[in-house]
């Protein structure tokens, strides 16, 4: 039989243990939101500026089915995955502007990376995404010989994009000779959406081949 | 004709007649030599059948893929109901149709290919609809394969199997381009890859129908999608008979 005051302690130590969680956990809490608001996101490094340099953009237009050239000033860094990635940047914004001739949504928050490869290096081992990325870690050295190109979507392009052999396949084409026409070592384009291989772009444009950089510029007065 | 086969058969085929008993091993072969004779004969004198004239119809699509979406209906749905009234067009004027399709169902790239292949049609359309025609008035998009064009092989590389017959896709490409154009239909041509088209080997297109956005407030389409189907399949069908004429010029060259 347990005694009467070892009963009523018991109690009252058991209900001062939940009080005292439960002040501490509002405590953390409150520390957590305090921190959150205190933090300082302004960027404590200024981000490098490239210089302006001029570019050419194939810009697609729909109403005709072509691929138009057009050369623009644009600050492009030195080092071709992040050239690669500042010029397709601005065609997807150019295609997601309200009077774009070929509207497509997403901008240029659509291209995650663009990776460079040997064409003989992809040829054996197949394109691989853990590659160094165009974030870091790269060389700035112009790259030897044919490279292959890794286009790496975001997988909300490829759902917002508009059904259609037309515009899909000039969203491709586009994107091969821009890559062409600003680094004329990418002799090879090909495609992921989140880092995977993808059948088609939304239902017709293939994703799974190589496609030729060179054969998606068009020559003068032609159509892709 | 058939007179002198029924006299020849009771000869070769019940025993040899008794003047012909010493003939030996000559028998069987004259019996051979008759027979050979009789059906080349035979085969002068038929009335000549008319070359079966087999076009493929691909409906895109289909099943778990939908498609695009055209205004409310799934495009797959779209494609079936042109390929069933083109079907009927083509059938009313003596083409031999092979569907890739009848219903909802799922068909995989390389199952076209080998219906349109073992078809040994000659022309393969493959229909599709596109959603990207921001203008009012209708459009068409023609596609052809985007390989580079090779001699004939006999053994045809699955994957690029179109290569050898890019060249007539082309003409059979300008021939619907023709078609529509004359019906008013604003009609652009290029070159894509499409896994089934580049594994098909006969005269391939891709035919994508852009019906266009309604033209007024109340949604309304300045022409309904059906109205636009109907114009295309009319032009479609056209553009195959003068194709069918076409081709019988080609082979009696």
């Amino acid at each position: 039989m347990i005694p009467r005051h070892q009963t009523v302690l018991f109690i009252v130590l058991l209900a001062t243990a939940i009080i005292m969680g439960t002040v501490l956990w509002r405590q953390l809490d409150r520390a957590h939101q305090r921190l959150l608001q205190g933090q300082d996101s302004a960027p404590t490094q200024a981000p490098q500026v490239a210089p302006a340099e001029q570019a050419t953009l194939f810009v697609a237009n729909d109403a005709d089915n072509s691929l138009l050239a057009r050369p623009l000033t644009l600050p492009l860094p030195q080092n071709p995955e992040a050239r690669g990635r500042a010029v397709l940047g601005k065609l997807l914004d150019l295609y997601a502007a309200p009077d774009a001739t070929h509207p497509v949504p997403g901008g240029a928050a659509s291209i995650a990376q663009v990776f460079m490869l040997p064409v003989h290096a992809a040829g054996a081992s197949g394109p691989s995404p853990n590659t160094s990325g165009s974030n870091g870690g790269s060389k700035n050295s112009a790259p030897a010989g044919p490279q292959l190109a890794v286009v790496n979507l975001t997988s909300a392009f490829a759902a917002s994009h508009p059904s259609g052999l037309e515009t899909e396949t000039l969203t491709v084409l586009s994107i091969c000779a821009t890559l062409h026409a600003n680094l004329p070592s990418v002799a090879q384009v090909r495609f992921l959406v989140d880092g995977q291989p993808r059948a088609t772009l939304a239902g017709h444009a293939d994703l799974t081949r190589t496609y030729l950089a060179a054969e998606a510029v068009p020559t003068e007065g032609t159509h892709p | 004709m058939n007179g002198r086969l029924s006299i020849s058969r009771p000869v070769c085929l019940t025993g040899r007649p008794r003047r012909m008993r010493n003939t030996g091993i000559l028998h069987p072969a004259f019996c051979i030599l008759f027979a050979a004779a009789a059906s080349t004969l035979a085969a002068q004198e038929q009335p000549a059948q008319p070359a079966r004239f087999v076009v493929l119809l691909d409906a895109a699509h289909g099943g778990d893929d939908a498609g695009g979406n055209l205004s409310g209906q799934p495009e797959k749905s779209y494609n079936l109901a042109l390929s069933v009234r083109l079907r009927s067009l083509l059938m009313a004027r003596g083409f031999a149709v092979v569907t890739t399709r009848e219903s909802d169902t799922t068909v995989a790239p390389d199952r076209r290919a080998e219906i349109a292949n073992h078809a040994e049609a000659q022309a393969c359309l493959s229909l599709h609809a596109a959603t990207n025609n921001m203008g009012s008035s209708p459009a068409v998009h023609i596609f052809i394969s985007s390989l580079a064009p090779t001699g004939t092989t006999r053994l045809a590389p699955w994957k690029t199997a179109q290569a050898a017959w890019v060249e007539r896709s082309v003409a059979l490409a300008g021939m619907l381009n023709s078609a529509l154009a004359h019906a008013g239909m604003t009609v652009t041509l290029g070159r894509t890859g499409l896994p089934a088209i580049d594994s098909m080997t006969c005269p391939a297109v891709a035919v994508e129908i852009a019906p266009g956005k309604p033209a007024d407030a109340s949604g309304s389409p300045a022409s309904s999608e059906s109205d636009v189907q109907a114009q295309v399949a009319e032009a479609l069908a056209a553009a195959l008979v003068e194709w069918r004429s076409d081709d019988k010029g080609i082979q009696k060259q």
